[in-house]
């Protein structure tokens, strides 16, 4: 490869390193992204991305080498002084105002003024060409707390070309845009490398990069593994250097036998259903539940373990029926639950590995119920370490200091720690890089050959595809089908998942 | 919030001990230092009557600290203990004088503030009512039912077996330093050692978390709001027992003395953080600090921007601390 001598390159990394008390997040890394171009930077959690981005947007300070923007170095004090070199980084949470207009948000901190006072015409004017620039039918009136989350996304990015941004970093874009906003989101970012800016574009997720991305630098363990044209990579190769390791089959799937009875439901009702739902799932099956957003799969899951309280039904487990309408006696019949968000209803984030590991567990090892066992609860802690290859330096680390796998491995060995017959699993793999996926893939299989029923809810077709013995979809709060692993396919259950009006007209 | 991705497997801080041991004993050092500063540089501060004085001045902050710490760490607090303080004292004062029983009067006094602590506990945890908005109202409707009673005034106590409880003393220690050192032990055992105390520090850290595990957490809450006000009630008894009569306006502003002593000593007000050696720092480093300066005659108004100035600096000074242990995760 041949950097062209005459321009320098937009953006370069030169020997980049970052230290933090006990981590060393970024060593000697290095590359070129180009004016023109959209460069992808993969990798997996924790291998230095996030640390590179707040580098870029002047957050952090290197410990050492440096950042040249146009060939000259530029040390960033602070995100103004980044915003201020034409450097903007676009997060998953926008930095946009809810409560005020849209136009506001564009000129925030530099509004046009008459006689000291806003001027709002020329404001309504000026934030109405910034938002033709990028193609987009906003209302720059409207409060842009009503506006859906893809627009924010865009008047984020059209926020940082108001201000002049030519180098622009996005971190994860698409986590939480439809397909549709997606779309228009590439148009958008190679409508930004047709007029030479060089973007930056950070993801997880591979169909992505090799759609919209030009070259693509990736890191692991804060080192740079490569930086190459993505022409001449495949995503296995992406893969493979970003976990460096070959991993032929994430999920390595491994047919098991299934002994009925296991989990019964019947007529369980409750809000976010819209009628009484009633599923079978038999000992040692994995059962996926796909839908779109709002079909009801976390309020079903929550509903079983008692998260919420019920309105009616029955849960059965092995042919006899248990009580489930609590966590407390849910846990206590060997149903449990690892949530959605596992920021907010999974770790305390606050505590350690081993206080997250004990949590439910300690109430039936206490002595009397009342006093902790200690030598217990530190046995426990360090055999689910091993055995669920939880990455921390100490059981006594504070979990929120953990990689996303990690905590979600903690959570899963919380529930290791009690007799478990029911595990209800609710996008387990959610943010959480391929090495700690394939973990999590392995321990369910695990599970499940040992007797244990395991519900997935995902909203990732291939993991759902790539892992269950049967599917289940829901449509609008209701059970629509149930289909076997064998006749299951991409197209077939996301038929199955959509509204009754939107099927017709597809 | 989705935090950016920490690091992977973050090694424990390596460099200097000394930086370690300033990470986990943090305020314990700050007392030390104090404690020496003031032994050699304030006149009559390291004296026997002194130090007797000192632990005595601490001794009703440090006992309702020891509930408060369990507030805090649940995730809420409890304005309401200055209200109950007074209250409990006018009603032992008044239930002894009827009945001519201090066993009357304590208890009634005792149920009083268990009951306050209860409808407090139930609000908050059962009818999801902000802890601020509920303490603040019944602070008020309790300090209100404290003139009710005493029909506005100081009521004083007939019965002289009754002062023992504060006045008398035992080894050369007055009687309720004894009774706050007592509880200092308990609270604290109960914090690190129980299924309760662990169950506590797991609720003020995520609640919701804490639910899913399978605690009861509207339950915990209630119990440690109950506690909360008996602890209040027993202090207003110690204080009547002291002073020698139930005062229905004493304690102004002593749920803030309380609540920022154990902020003090690095008890976070969001919940899921604190220990007893932290209130047990923030207590005495509160005292300390009043006591040299009432010794260097310190005129009073100077005294509460200093207490102001040093909360504010303690604060400060354990933000810096996370921050530099916190790393990249921010």
């Amino acid at each position: 490869m041949n950097p062209t001598p005459a321009a320098p390159p937009a953006l370069a990394f030169d020997r980049v390193s970052m230290e933090f008390p006990g981590v060393k997040a970024l060593a000697d890394v290095s590359f070129d992204v180009r004016a023109g171009s959209v460069h992808a930077l993969m990798g997996e959690n924790g291998a230095g991305k996030s640390t590179l981005l707040k580098i870029l947007s002047g957050a952090h300070r290197p410990t050492s080498g440096s950042l040249r923007i146009d060939g000259a170095p530029r040390t960033f004090l602070g995100t103004a002084d980044a915003l201020a070199a034409g450097v903007a980084v676009i997060y998953q949470e926008l930095h946009l105002v809810p409560e005020m207009t849209v136009a506001e948000n564009l000129y925030l901190g530099h509004l046009p003024r008459k006689f000291g006072l806003v001027d709002r015409r020329a404001l309504a004017a000026a934030a109405r060409r910034q938002l033709d620039l990028i193609g987009e039918a906003i209302d720059p009136e409207a409060r842009l707390g009503r506006l859906p989350l893809a627009q924010r996304q865009m008047v984020e990015i059209a926020k940082a070309l108001t201000r002049g941004a030519r180098i622009i970093a996005f971190d994860e874009p698409t986590s939480s845009l439809s397909d549709r906003e997606v779309r228009r989101l590439f148009d958008i970012i190679r409508d930004l490398r047709a007029r030479g800016c060089a973007v930056l574009y950070v993801s997880h997720r591979m169909e992505e990069i090799f759609e919209v991305c030009d070259r693509i630098t990736i890191l692991r363990d804060g080192r740079l593994v490569e930086t190459a044209e993505l022409a001449q990579l495949t995503r296995g190769g992406v893969v493979q250097r970003m976990v460096g390791r070959e991993l032929a089959n994430i999920y390595n799937y491994q047919p098991r036998a299934h002994r009925a009875p296991g989990l019964v439901v019947e007529g369980l009702a409750g809000p976010g259903l819209a009628e009484p739902v009633r599923l079978e799932v038999a000992a040692g099956e994995i059962l996926g539940i796909f839908g779109l957003v709002g079909a009801g799969r976390t309020e079903l899951l929550r509903l079983i373990c008692g998260a919420t309280p019920r309105t009616a039904g029955r849960v059965a487990i092995g042919g006899k029926e248990v009580d489930t309408r609590s966590p407390q006696s849910a846990i206590a019949a060997g149903v449990v639950l690892c949530p959605e968000d596992r920021k907010k209803e999974g770790i305390v984030p606050v505590r350690s590995v081993l206080e997250n590991l004990n949590l439910s567990a300690r109430r039936r090892t206490a002595r009397f119920g009342v006093w902790v066992d200690e030598s217990w609860e530190r046995r426990n802690a360090g055999e689910r370490i091993e055995q669920l290859r939880i990455r921390t330096p100490s059981a006594r680390q504070l979990i929120r200091n953990l990689s996303g796998g990690n905590q979600q491995k903690v959570i899963l060995g919380r529930w290791l720690s009690e007799t478990v017959k029911v595990l209800l699993l609710d996008e387990p793999t959610r943010g959480i890089d391929v090495g700690a996926k394939s973990e999590i893939y392995g321990i369910m299989q695990q599970l499940a050959r040992d007797g244990v029923v395991v519900v997935m809810v995902s909203s990732e077709l291939p993991e759902v595809l790539g892992i269950s013995d049967r599917i289940a979809v829901m449509r609008q709060g209701r059970l629509a089908a149930l289909v076997p692993r064998a006749e299951a396919t991409e197209a077939g259950l996301l038929h199955l998942a959509l509204p009754e009006e939107a099927r017709r007209d597809a | 919030m989705t935090t950016p991705e920490p690091s992977p497997a973050p090694a424990a801080p390596p460099g200097s001990a000394l930086a370690a041991f300033f990470d986990r004993a943090g305020m314990l050092v700050v007392l030390a230092v104090l404690f020496l500063g003031c032994s050699l540089l304030v006149e009559n501060f390291f004296s026997l009557a002194n130090m007797r004085g000192l632990a005595l001045a601490v001794s009703m902050t440090g006992m309702v600290a020891c509930t408060m710490l369990f507030c805090l760490a649940s995730g809420d607090f409890d304005l309401s203990i200055g209200s109950v303080v007074a209250c409990a004292g006018v009603i032992a004062a008044v239930v002894m004088n009827r009945t001519g029983s201090i066993a009357a009067g304590v208890s009634t006094a005792l149920a009083f503030g268990a009951l306050v602590g209860l409808a407090n506990g139930f609000i908050v945890a059962r009818l999801h009512i902000n802890a601020l908005i509920t303490t603040l109202a019944t602070m008020q409707i309790v300090r209100g039912f404290g003139f009710i009673v005493s029909g506005g005034s100081a009521v004083g106590i007939g019965l002289d077996g009754f002062f023992g409880l504060g006045n008398s003393s035992f080894l050369g220690l007055p009687t309720p330093v004894w009774i706050t050192a007592a509880c200092f032990a308990v609270f604290g055992f109960i914090l690190n050692r129980t299924v309760f105390g662990r169950d506590t520090l797991a609720v003020g850290g995520n609640p919701e978390a804490a639910h899913l595990a399978g605690i009861a957490v509207a339950r915990v809450k209630i119990i440690i709001f109950t506690a909360q006000g008996a602890m209040a009630a027993f202090a207003g008894i110690v204080l009547a027992s002291r002073v020698t009569s139930g005062q229905p306006n004493t304690s102004l502003g002593f749920e803030l003395e309380v609540i920022s002593a154990c902020v003090l000593g690095g008890v976070s007000l969001t919940g899921g953080v604190g220990s007893m050696a932290f209130v047990i720092a923030g207590v005495l480093i509160m005292g300390i600090v009043q006591n040299a300066m009432n010794l260097l005659n310190v005129p009073t108004f100077y005294q509460y921007v200093a207490r102001g100035l040093i909360l504010l600096a303690a604060v400060l000074f354990d933000r810096w601390k996370r921050q530099r242990s916190g790393g990249s995760a921010g």
